[in-house]
């Protein structure tokens, strides 16, 4: 599945997350993002949720306030696509308990970290649920275990 | 100093403002204070500091200044540092940059820590955004930890070594060891992304795929395990165990039974199990039910089977999930050439679905719908058709037209039947049809002699109504001219015959020549309506006053026109009747269907029409007496032979092209003097056509598509006459190594609004050092003239190793699209 670019934005076109496996520059991506989000926002609800956009296809399904779109490759299986993207979500909402998109807002980091670990090179390379989640939590106390020395000597004023 | 503030809180704060001018005030503030941070060298704060920078980069405000310091987080032995860091370098750094490529060293030494999730997060970084030069670097590494028994890292160096075979194919027989064992895993991770390595490696080369085919009895028994197997709570989705890695696996048995009878073989029971046993409720059963029904079509699988998948493509069409109905359209489409009869059992669902609210689902059944279209269904199809075409959007009119065209001229039952669905087109998406379906109604309409009454006079009432769609009304105009006689002596036999006197419709024929709604093009059929009733009506003086006004119009065309046809009145009145007698049957030589790409004169009609008129005045009687040749006598038929794309067309010797057919169609003598003296005519009136496109053709520059390796690929434009949507290029391939590259293969894909069309090559050896070219000709027709591009793949054997590339071709000269 040659998954080209993940986008996540809100309904006013607001970018919350932009995962991208094709080499661009800042301001191609920046094109790419406008306009492919403004061809997303103007369509009706009831249109299914592929689209041909100029020689990729589109994959993308609204959750609540966000839209999650993936561009993929003429091969591709849409129908997949769509597993993988609702894969993530449940993800993300195992991860902070009935995700929202603030949760999203004010974790960016860890919804990238989290999708780092589901997805490689825009293949999934994990397809236990479970098995994700473990990995990001180690990886998480990790990194509490190499916060936690300086916080540690901070308190008794050994900065 | 204080401690810069903390992620969130910033994230907060920007929050918080009102407008866009603060936000912006926001961040700059916090962008200055971050600069001078990372001035200051402060290794503490640093994560702190980009990871807003990557927040605020997200915003779309610039972030370049971080990038050295995502190099810095990276090189900390902090794994807080590490994360952020490779996430900042895959939001911020590109390839094209050179500052990439310092990454090099810290991603080879992580790759070799002893903490796996620093592995993870260097296999992670280097597969999403590893250039060649770093993938050629780290390959070795890569392919170590392919190796290792840790199936977490298993499992990324796989999907890394994808990456790396992407960007370096060459590379692909260094990981072939490293794939022996890789199906034996247990672990779905591994067993995943090892399918998608194996995929990438048999799409890539036909050795791999030969030497993998023993491996689809294994695949087929992983397959099974899946389906047979009871609840796995942590694979299950739905009630089906791994759907994600029984579509891989479905999609590489496509790959390997492809073309080889005993691969397919070995498959037929389990697609056929899957494709029974899957359960339809959700969109996941369907998603592998999908990818099922592409496999048994691509492979050489029994006919029973074919019908199965197609069944099951039928059931999807009344799904009521849109984008099951969507996948059902796509698949059927490609499936309707190979396994017409099955396809046409859903004939009416499919016509149900044109009246779909989706635009792709609308797209879809209608090419599908135009697809399944034969001598038995075109009646009940076509008025489907007709009323899709009705009520569709403005972006699908124009297909649909031509559609109908095509269908209506292969089937249709009766000429008034064809008639009436042509006027109905017209009528109804007259400004939608494209211009060269003019000269082919008018052809049509000539030949379907007891028609022609019927036909001007519907025409005639239709000009009475709307004179705004021009393909429609120059057809009626056409029509009027020839027929005009018809339609005043009301002879009609199909329908009540109208009423009207020849000034009624000298009227009508007039109000187009002075109406604003009419083109340039339509004025000038109306002229030349005009000027044919001469013959045909009993009252010349009006139409002789109309024609001398026009000899002084402002527009070169008809003032041109009518000086010659003044002319005609004047001078030649003895040739008048003659020249302007009714036209003969014309016989068409090759289909012109809105799929193909055929080099035929569409402008055949016009252009005949108006070798009527007379030459130059210099050379009057001798050239007459050719005219007259060329049209005398009911048996000549001027065939127009289709000059069959085997050379280039060169812009001067396609007029000849066109001549040197004529003068061998078997035209009476003088022949000879027939074609010397054919330019002048060609070159009048819309025949200046062809001439403003050659002059076009010999405009457009080369340029270079491709040039790597040795291997270079210079493209060079000609403009395919008379169709200006028609682009002629021709590849010429050279190899500067010292080695001839053999077995050279040059495909080419282009978007979907164009279509390709790619002759035989010279030849498919280049020879070493420039010695020779490989020359082939590519013709790509793009009647929405949108911006070219076109992806290449080229392959060939270099010193016995077979070489294979993608590339893009963005940099068309704009003259070979406009």
């Amino acid at each position: 599945m040659e998954m080209q670019f993940m986008l996540l934005f809100s309904r006013q076109g607001k970018l919350r997350l932009q995962k991208w496996y094709v080499p661009l520059s800042d301001k191609e991506r920046k094109k790419i993002s406008r306009d492919l989000v403004q061809t997303i926002l103007a369509r009706k609800p009831k249109m299914c949720s592929f689209l041909e956009w100029r020689d990729l296809k589109i994959v993308y399904k609204r959750y609540a306030s966000l839209y999650f779109c993936c561009a993929v490759e003429d091969q591709d299986n849409e129908l997949i696509t769509l597993e993988i993207i609702h894969r993530y979500v449940e993800l993300l909402d195992k991860y902070f308990g009935s995700v929202c998109e603030l949760d999203i807002i004010f974790n960016f980091e860890k919804a990238y970290f989290i999708l780092d670990e589901f997805l490689l090179g825009g293949e999934a390379q994990e397809t236990s649920k479970k098995n994700v989640l473990k990995a990001i939590e180690q990886a998480d106390l990790l990194q509490e275990e190499a916060e936690a020395p300086r916080s540690v000597l901070e308190e008794i004023g050994l900065t | 100093m204080p401690a810069p503030i903390r992620l969130r809180e910033l994230i907060r704060t920007i929050r918080t403002a009102r407008t866009q001018a603060e936000e912006r005030e926001m961040i700059q503030k916090e962008c200055a204070a971050i600069r001078s941070s990372f001035r200051e060298e402060d290794n503490t704060y640093r994560c702190r500091n980009v990871a807003k920078l990557l927040y605020m980069h997200m915003l779309g405000y610039p972030a370049h200044f971080g990038q050295l310091e995502c190099l810095k987080l990276i090189a900390s032995q902090k794994f807080t540092d590490k994360r952020i860091g490779y996430l900042g370098a895959m939001l911020l750094l590109d390839e094209r940059q050179d500052v990439h490529l310092l990454m090099t060293n810290c991603i080879k030494n992580d790759l070799n820590h002893s903490t796996q999730y620093v592995q993870g997060l260097a296999l992670c970084t280097l597969g999403c955004m590893g250039s060649s030069e770093m993938c050629r670097d780290l390959a070795g590494e890569v392919e170590k930890l392919l190796k290792t028994s840790n199936s977490y890292l298993r499992k990324k160096a796989a999907l890394c070594a994808v990456h790396v075979i992407r960007k370096v194919p060459e590379l692909m027989e260094m990981f072939l060891p490293a794939t022996k064992n890789l199906l034996s895993e247990k672990n779905h991770g591994v067993l995943h992304t090892s399918v998608v390595l194996l995929t990438e490696m048999c799409e890539r080369s036909p050795d791999m795929l030969a030497h993998f085919r023993k491996l689809v009895p294994q695949l087929v028994r992983i397959l099974k395990n899946l389906i047979m197997s009871g609840y796995s709570p942590e694979h299950d989705v739905s009630g089906i165990s791994d759907p994600f890695l029984q579509v891989r696996i479905l999609r590489l048995l496509r790959i390997l039974g492809k073309s080889d009878d005993d691969s397919s073989e070995a498959m037929n029971d389990i697609l056929a199990q899957v494709a029974t046993n899957t359960e339809t409720s959700k969109n996941v059963g369907n998603a592998i039910l999908y990818e099922t029904v592409l496999t048994i079509m691509d492979i050489k699988s029994e006919s029973g089977l074919r019908v199965l998948a197609i069944n099951i493509l039928g059931r999807f069409l009344l799904n009521n999930d849109k984008n099951i109905r969507y996948v059902a359209l796509t698949s059927l489409l490609k499936t309707v050439q190979t396994d017409h009869n099955a396809v046409q059992r859903h004939r009416s669902t499919i016509v149900d679905c044109l009246k779909d609210l989706d635009v792709s689902i609308k797209r879809r059944a209608m090419e599908l719908s135009f697809a399944l279209v034969n001598g038995n269904n075109i009646r009940g199809m076509m008025k489907e058709l007709l009323y899709f075409l009705d009520s569709c959007d403005p972006e699908f009119k124009a297909d649909c037209a031509s559609g109908v065209f095509l269908a209506a001229e292969k089937y249709a039952p009766s000429k008034r039947w064809h008639i009436d669905t042509i006027m109905r087109v017209l009528t109804t998406a007259g400004s939608y049809v494209r211009d060269d379906s003019v000269p082919n109604l008018i052809q049509l309409i000539t030949n379907s002699v007891e028609m022609h009454a019927y036909t001007v006079q519907r025409l005639y009432k239709a000009l009475l109504d709307d004179i705004s769609q021009q393909p429609l009304v120059q057809v009626a105009s056409w029509c009027i001219g020839e027929y005009g006689d018809l339609l005043v002596s009301g002879q009609c036999e199909e329908e009540e015959p109208i009423q009207v006197t020849e000034d009624e419709v000298l009227d009508v024929l007039e109000g187009l020549l002075v109406s604003n709604l009419s083109a340039a093009v339509t004025r000038g059929y109306s002229l030349t309506a005009i000027m044919k009733l001469s013959t045909r009506f009993s009252g010349v003086n009006r139409i002789k006053k109309v024609v001398s006004i026009y000899g002084s119009s402002i527009d070169v065309e008809l003032q041109q026109r009518a000086v010659e046809y003044n002319a005609l009145f004047k001078k030649y009145d003895h040739m008048r009747p003659a020249l302007l007698e009714r036209m003969p049957i014309m016989e068409k030589s090759a289909s012109n269907g809105p799929t193909e790409i055929v080099q035929t004169n569409g402008e055949t009609e016009p252009s005949v029409v108006d070798s009527k008129h007379p030459p130059p005045v210099s050379q009057p009687a001798n050239q007459a007496n050719d005219l007259l040749d060329l049209l005398g006598g009911n048996d000549v038929v001027p065939v127009i032979q289709t000059t069959v794309p085997t050379k280039p067309a060169s812009a001067g010797g396609e007029l000849l092209d066109l001549l040197g057919d004529l003068s061998l169609s078997g035209v009476p003598t003088p022949a000879p003097s027939v074609a010397t003296s054919q330019p002048s005519f060609l070159l009048d009136g819309l025949s200046s056509q062809p001439l403003f496109n050659d002059i076009a053709a010999a405009a457009i520059p080369p340029m270079t598509a491709y040039n790597k390796n040795g291997l270079k690929i210079d493209f060079t434009f000609e403009r395919a006459n008379p169709n200006p949507n028609v682009a002629v290029i021709t590849i010429h391939a050279s190899n500067s190594t010292e080695a001839d590259m053999t077995d050279f293969v040059f495909q080419a894909a282009v978007p979907k609004t164009f279509q390709l069309q790619l002759l035989s090559p010279s030849s498919n050896v280049v020879p070493a050092l420039n010695q020779g070219t490989v020359t082939q000709v590519i013709r790509v027709l793009n009647p929405q003239k949108q911006q070219l591009r076109m992806r290449i793949k080229l392959t060939y054997t270099l010193k016995g190793s077979p070489v294979q590339d993608l590339a893009e071709v963005n940099n068309f000269p704009p003259q070979s699209w406009q």
